[in-house]
C-alpha cells in the first residue's frame, strides 16, 4: 500500500508539472464545450429567436402575391425583405450577399392570375361533382413555380424545413383562393371574413411535451446536449498526457531502474489509472460546474443535473475508468510519444464521431450505426443523455454501463497482454 | 585466483545470445565475484559489458546457465534478489520533473524501504554527495555533475549489498568523480560489493582490485589487477587493455 502510495504521489506531482498536460486536459476541454454549446444555441436561437433573413422579389402584381408574402411573414421564422425590379438568378444572387440573407424567394409575374384561375377551376370541378351549375369551367394552366434560393451554407435541415414553412404558406394562398371561388359560385357575394378565417385559420394546436423516463419536463436544449457529450470527449482527452507518460517512463532511464528493483509494474499501471481517474472525475466537476454557473451568467442555458445523482456518479466514474485504461492500453503499445499522440489525438476524434458526439447516432446509416456500438463513447454518451434529457435513473442507463464495462475491461487485458508481451511485468 | 569470500555473484555456464541472433553472444560464461569485492568489468564498445550486468541485473535473462546472488538464483525470486542490490545505470535513471527527496522518497518505496528508513537515509546520502541545498529542486534544472550524484544516492537507498555501477563518472567533472569515487570506496568499505563499469581505466585502477576484460561475448583476462600487470608486463590497465583487445576501431552496431 505504501508502494501504491508513494507511486501515486510521484504521479501527482510529475503531472502538477505538467502545465501543457494540465491545459490540455482542463482548459481545451473547457474551451471547446463552451465554443460548442455556444455555437449549437446560436443556431437553436436562429430557428426559435431568431429570424432567418429572407429576400423576397415580387413580379406579380395581384393580391394572391402579397397574401403568399404576408403568410410567409406570420410563420415567424423569417424576416421578410423586399426587393423591387425584375430580377434573375445573378442579381438575386448578389442582392442576397448585399443584405446578408440566406434565403431569396422570387414570385413570378402573373401568379395571382393563375392561382386565380386554378382556383376558379377547382371551384368548378367541385361544383360539378357536387352536382351544381357553377361559372363556365374554363382551363388553367400550371401554376408558374416559386423558386427558392439558398445559401449553401445553409444545412439540410434548416431548408428543408424553410421549404415546408413556404410551401404551407403558399397552400394557405391557394386553398383561400378555390374557398373564396367556391363561395362565391354558390352564394354570388364574396366570403365574410370572419367564416374565412375560421376555416382557413383555426389550426388545430400542437403540443409538444419532451418524453422522459421520469415524467420530468426540462426542455432539451444546447447546454443539455453539449455539455455530458464534451465531457466525454474531455475524458477521453486525456490519453494525450497519460499516454505520453506511459511511453515517456518506458522509453525513459528511470524504467530500468524500476525494472530492478523488488517491486512489480503493475504498481506504476494502477497509480496511473487512480491518478487519471480522479482527473477525469476532476474534468468532469469542473465542466458540469461551468454548465450550472457560468453558462447563465454567459446568457447559455444552466445545466441541470439529473435527479439521480448516484447515477450520474457510477456513469462518470465508469466513463472515467474506460477512459484512462484507454490511454493506458494505447501507451503500452506504443513505442514512442509521436505515436501516442498521433494515433491518440486521431482515434479519439473517430471515436467521438461514431460514437455520436457529432452526429447523433439515431441519425447515422448502415455500418456507422453499428459501428458505434464498438465506441465506448458512445455507450457513455447513452448513458448520459438517458440522465440528462430523459431524467433516467440508474435501472435505466444499465443497459448502456454494462457495454462500457465490458469495454473497459477488454481494454485492461490487452494492457496486461502488451506488458506480457514487452516483457514489462 | 583464490576466492576466499562466499560469492557475491556467481555466474554458472551462462549462455545468451539476443532475440533475432543479432547482437553479442554468451557461451558457457562462468565467474564468480567475492563478496566484499570491488570488482571492474571492462572491454571495447560492443564487447557486452552492458549486457552482462543486464544479465547480472535481471533485465535480460540467460538462455541458458544461470546467475546467482548470494546464492540466490536471478529470475526465480525476483523480489528477494532485488532488494539485495542496487543499480546506477549508465542513463540518469529517475524523473527529472522531481527533486532528489521526491526521488528519493519514490525509490525508497520501491526499493521496499519504510517512510522512517527512507527520510534517515535521504538525509545521509544527500548531506554526503552535496546535494542538501539543492534536495528541494527539481532535477531538470541540474548540472550533469549534480545528475550522477542523484543517480548515485537513489542506487544506494537500500543500502545495497552489491552496487551495479555502469560507467558512474561520465561527463563528470573532476570535482565530481573524486566524490563519487570515494563515496564508493566508502561504501565497499562498510562492505558493499562493486561490480564497475567504465572507460575511464585510469579511475578504474584506483577503485577496483579485481578485474576482467571482456571482448565478443568472452572473459579474456580475470585476475587482481596487480597480477594481470604483472602477467601482461604492462604498467596501466589502459595498456593491458589495448595489449589484449588490440587497437582497432570498434563500431557497436
Amino acid at each position: 500500500m505504501f508502494k501504491l502510495r508513494a507511486t501515486i504521489l510521484k504521479d501527482i506531482r510529475i503531472l502538477w508539472r505538467d502545465k501543457v498536460g494540465l491545459s490540455l486536459m482542463f482548459a481545451m476541454p473547457v474551451m471547446l464545450v463552451i465554443v460548442v454549446t455556444n455555437i449549437q444555441n446560436s443556431t437553436f436561437q436562429l430557428v426559435s429567436k431568431n429570424k432567418l433573413p429572407i429576400l423576397i422579389s415580387n413580379q406579380d402584381t395581384g393580391q394572391v402575391s402579397s397574401q403568399l408574402i404576408s403568410s410567409i411573414n406570420k410563420i415567424g421564422m423569417f424576416k421578410v425583405l423586399q426587393i423591387s425590379g425584375r430580377q434573375n438568378e445573378k442579381s438575386m444572387s448578389d442582392a442576397m450577399h448585399a443584405k446578408d440573407a440566406m434565403l431569396g424567394v422570387i414570385i413570378p409575374a402573373n401568379f395571382t392570375s393563375k392561382v386565380a384561375a386554378k382556383a376558379n377551376n377547382v371551384a368548378g370541378k367541385a361544383l360539378k361533382s357536387f352536382g351544381l351549375e357553377g361559372g363556365t369551367l374554363k382551363p388553367a394552366g400550371d401554376v408558374d413555380p416559386l423558386t427558392l434560393y439558398y445559401n449553401p451554407v445553409l444545412q439540410e435541415s434548416l431548408r428543408l424545413s424553410v421549404e415546408g414553412a413556404v410551401r404551407s404558406a403558399l397552400q394557405l394562398v391557394e386553398s383561400r383562393e378555390t374557398l373564396r371561388s367556391l363561395y362565391f359560385s354558390i352564394n354570388e357575394k364574396p366570403m365574410p371574413e370572419n367564416l374565412e378565417n375560421e376555416m382557413l385559420n383555426n389550426k388545430t394546436a400542437i403540443n409538444e411535451i419532451p418524453v422522459t423516463k421520469g415524467g420530468t419536463r426540462i426542455a432539451p436544449n444546447a447546454t443539455q446536449h453539449n455539455v455530458p457529450a464534451w465531457t466525454i470527449f474531455a475524458m477521453f482527452f486525456v490519453i494525450m498526457s497519460l499516454g505520453g507518460s506511459v511511453v515517456r517512463e518506458k522509453v525513459s532511464g528511470s524504467f530500468i531502474r524500476l525494472k530492478t528493483l523488488p517491486t512489480s509494474y503493475l504498481v506504476a499501471i494502477v497509480s496511473k489509472q487512480i491518478t487519471y481517474l480522479c482527473v477525469t472525475m476532476l474534468q468532469a466537476a469542473v465542466i458540469f460546474s461551468i454548465g450550472i454557473w457560468l453558462f447563465p451568467v454567459m446568457g447559455l442555458p444552466a445545466l441541470n443535473l439529473p435527479s439521480d445523482l448516484v447515477a450520474l456518479f457510477v456513469v462518470t466514474i465508469i466513463c472515467g475508468w474506460c477512459a484512462v485504461s484507454y490511454a493506458i492500453c494505447v501507451g503500452v503499445f506504443s513505442d514512442t510519444q509521436e505515436q501516442v499522440n498521433g494515433f491518440g489525438a486521431i482515434s479519439i476524434v473517430i471515436l467521438a464521431a461514431i460514437g455520436g458526439l457529432m452526429v447523433p447516432s439515431f441519425a447515422m446509416q448502415g455500418f456507422f450505426r453499428n459501428a458505434a456500438n464498438f465506441s465506448p463513447m458512445h455507450w457513455c454518451l447513452e448513458a448520459y443523455y438517458t440522465l440528462f434529457l430523459e431524467g433516467g435513473k440508474l435501472k435505466d442507463i444499465i443497459n448502456n454501463i454494462a457495454p462500457l464495462f465490458i469495454i473497459t475491461i477488454l481494454l485492461q487485458a490487452a494492457t496486461f497482454f502488451g506488458l506480457k508481451r514487452k516483457n514489462l511485468i | 585466483m583464490a576466492i576466499n569470500n562466499p560469492p557475491a555473484i556467481d555466474i554458472q555456464n551462462m549462455g545468451f545470445r539476443y532475440p533475432g541472433g543479432s547482437g553479442v553472444i554468451f557461451s558457457d560464461l562462468n565467474l564468480k565475484v567475492a563478496k566484499g569485492e570491488r570488482f571492474g568489468l571492462f572491454g571495447p564498445n560492443g564487447a557486452g559489458k552492458t549486457t552482462l550486468i543486464s544479465l547480472m541485473t535481471g533485465l535480460l535473462a540467460p538462455d541458458e546457465g544461470q546467475i546467482e546472488l548470494f546464492g540466490h538464483r536471478i529470475g526465480k525470486e525476483h523480489n528477494l534478489v532485488n532488494k539485495l542490490f542496487g543499480f546506477v545505470p549508465q542513463d540518469f535513471s529517475f524523473y527529472q520533473e522531481l527533486s532528489p527527496v521526491e526521488n528519493m522518497d519514490f525509490f525508497g518505496a520501491w526499493s521496499g524501504l519504510d517512510k522512517k528508513t527512507i527520510r534517515k537515509r535521504t538525509d545521509e546520502l544527500l548531506q554526503i554527495l552535496g546535494l542538501e541545498e539543492v534536495r528541494n529542486k527539481q532535477v531538470q534544472k541540474f548540472s550533469g555533475g549534480m545528475k550522477r550524484r542523484v543517480n548515485l544516492a537513489i542506487g544506494v537507498i537500500n543500502e545495497p549489498e552489491i552496487l551495479f555501477l555502469d560507467e558512474p563518472t561520465v561527463g563528470v567533472d573532476v570535482q565530481t568523480r573524486h566524490a563519487i569515487i570515494n563515496y564508493l570506496l566508502e561504501l565497499n568499505k562498510n562492505g558493499t560489493t562493486l561490480i564497475y563499469t567504465s572507460h575511464q581505466l585510469s579511475e578504474a585502477e584506483g577503485l577496483c582490485q579485481q578485474v576482467a576484460l571482456i571482448d565478443d561475448g568472452k572473459i579474456i583476462a580475470h585476475n587482481s589487477l596487480n597480477e594481470l600487470l604483472k602477467d601482461y608486463k604492462e604498467d596501466s590497465l589502459e595498456h593491458l587493455f589495448l595489449n589484449l583487445t588490440g587497437k582497432d576501431y570498434r563500431n557497436d552496431v
